[in-house]
């Protein structure tokens, strides 16, 4: 009978703390600033709803415009890009703002606040940007300092081989995620996109908007050489803040495709839940 | 984590509910004056921050000849209707006069050949508009500082406040009195002082047109456009300009904008 008490093998630990203290914290301020600022952001952008290259602004060719014109049927919203262009009545140019389709480049539901007010607008943006920075600044500072960037974020040699790469990405389009001791670590695709986010496309978005200010252009000039005109930093400022709604939907999807109660436990109390090794994982 | 797909409906229904709870609560924030007050904040923030890391007097960056836009964008007012105006319009502004008063050691009354007398400076310059398009434009006018030490400046003077001719708009609750809503703008010393900063006469080489300012517009270059007041009749020298119409220093500023726009 003695042995029927015996103790069942140990069960390996399932849970392990993914998130440090601080990445959780700097992870929701920076989301909460990214929102804010994204959405702001659009509202200044409507003041002036075209984007040009070089220093000074040519209105007649803008490289991408978001208009209304009136038509025989009413108010028509029209995106052009290079010179081709889109109807887009409803959503960008022309849409529904208090019942009436008014002229407005991005539609009221996506702008803080919701009504054209550029000052207000401004307000939002800059005292979030200071946010965004500082909270950026910490976690950088952070991410060297506990070796978190080159233990979590680098990837090794042979993930980055064409055929680990591909298989990535593969398995990531059948929604096979990694479970088990495999997700206890970032696969390259994560490393590489955060990578992205956090050294290619927040620090352009930053040093972009700094150009657009006459003050520090005074003291910085090379900034409206580096990008190649106030102009050209305000349309790569675009480009990059699309890049980034890029990866957040990306994100998002993510999220929710490998488990959204985890993930989100994971980035609140730190704790993830590694799941069950698939047996068919060869590794 | 096929347990998580019932949680998943009721999530994303959580996440719009929330969505659309956060764009009329950020709508009902804007309008929260404590809450603006703190949003205003971060201008002053970046007012201290550009005055610490930027020198007095780095200069904004100039631009050649070839850079000049072939066309400038006039904004703001552009052909003003006010009577006053309109008669130095008429008379080739010979009877225009700049005033300098306030804070200063002598008053000063100078006309556009006094002007033109003194030293000038000539740049050309990039044009930033707060809703986001630059123009670049030649500009060649006086020097504000040395208008100021011919008039000499208070030790209390803090600010110089430019009042201008023209009435932008019915004035949005400021009032049906025409002088309460004329444009006017202010700057610190530090920007006074500043060597790109110019009371400008002349344009692309040709006198200034109504519709930028004539006959003198204030260039402030290392801020935005609506800093730089056009058709300019005062200058005034205070130490505050809490009791100036609105109270925030500027025409746009009592209407939202911040004081500070070198950013």
């Amino acid at each position: 009978m003695a042995a029927v008490l015996t103790p069942d093998p140990p069960v390996p630990e399932r849970r392990f703390r993914r998130h440090s203290g601080l990445v959780r914290l700097t992870h929701w301020i920076n989301a909460l600033c990214f929102t804010v600022l994204l959405m702001s952001g659009l509202q200044i952008f409507n003041a002036h709803p075209a984007l040009n290259v070089g220093q000074s602004s040519d209105f007649d060719h803008p490289v991408l415009s978001i208009l209304a014109r009136s038509s025989e049927r009413g108010l028509v919203g029209e995106t052009t890009i290079l010179g081709h262009a889109f109807d887009t009545t409803g959503v960008l140019g022309a849409s529904r703002a208090g019942g009436q389709i008014a002229s407005r480049a991005f539609p009221s539901w996506i702008t803080i606040p919701s009504v054209q007010d550029l000052a207000t607008g401004r307000r939002w943006h800059f005292f979030f940007a200071w946010l965004l920075v500082s909270n950026g600044l910490v976690y950088l500072a952070w991410g060297f300092a506990s070796r978190h960037f080159g233990r979590d974020l680098l990837p090794r040699r042979a993930e980055l081989e064409l055929r680990h790469l591909g298989r990535e990405v593969v398995d990531h389009l059948r929604l096979r995620f990694p479970r088990g001791e495999a997700a206890r670590r970032y696969n390259v695709l994560q490393q590489l996109a955060y990578l992205l986010a956090v050294f290619g496309l927040f620090p352009l978005m930053i040093f972009t908007g700094l150009t657009m200010s006459p003050g520090v252009d005074s003291a910085a000039p090379q900034l409206l050489a580096l990008f190649g005109g106030r102009q050209t930093a305000r349309l790569i400022h675009f480009a990059a803040a699309s890049g980034l709604v890029l990866f957040v939907i990306v994100h998002l999807a993510a999220v929710l495709a490998s488990g959204v109660l985890n993930n989100l436990r994971s980035m609140v109390t730190g704790w993830y839940d590694l799941g069950e090794a698939r047996t068919t994982d060869v590794r | 984590m096929s347990g998580d797909r019932p949680h998943r409906r009721g999530l994303l229904q959580a996440l719009a509910a929330l969505g659309g709870l956060a764009v009329s609560g950020c709508d009902r924030l804007s309008n929260a004056p404590r809450f603006r007050s703190a949003l205003d904040a971060a201008n002053g923030l970046t007012y201290r921050a550009q005055r610490l890391l930027i020198g007095p007097h780095q200069l904004a960056p100039e631009y050649s000849e070839a850079d000049i836009s072939p066309v400038f964008r006039a904004n703001g007012s552009t052909d003003p209707q006010d009577d006053d105006y309109l008669a130095l319009v008429g008379n080739q502004f010979a009877d225009w006069r700049l005033k300098v008063h306030g804070l200063v050691e002598r008053e000063l009354s100078l006309s556009l050949t006094e002007l033109r007398a003194l030293p000038a400076r000539t740049q050309i310059t990039r044009h930033d508009c707060v809703e986001g398009w630059s123009c670049i434009g030649k500009w060649t006018g006086a020097p504000l500082s040395e208008i100021l030490s011919r008039s000499g400046v208070k030790p209390e003077a803090r600010f110089v406040v430019f009042h201008c001719a023209d009435t932008l708009d019915d004035g949005g609750g400021f009032g049906e009195d025409p002088e309460s809503i004329r444009y006017y703008e202010s700057i610190d010393l530090v920007d006074a002082m500043h060597p790109q900063t110019i009371l400008a006469y002349d344009m692309n080489g040709a006198p200034l047109t109504v519709p930028h300012g004539a006959p003198l517009r204030l260039r402030v270059e290392r801020q935005l456009g609506y800093k730089m007041a056009k058709y300019v009749m005062r200058i005034e020298l205070v130490e505050s300009f809490a009791h100036l119409h609105g109270g925030r220093g500027g025409y746009w500023e009592d209407r939202g904008y911040e004081w500070y726009a070198g950013i």
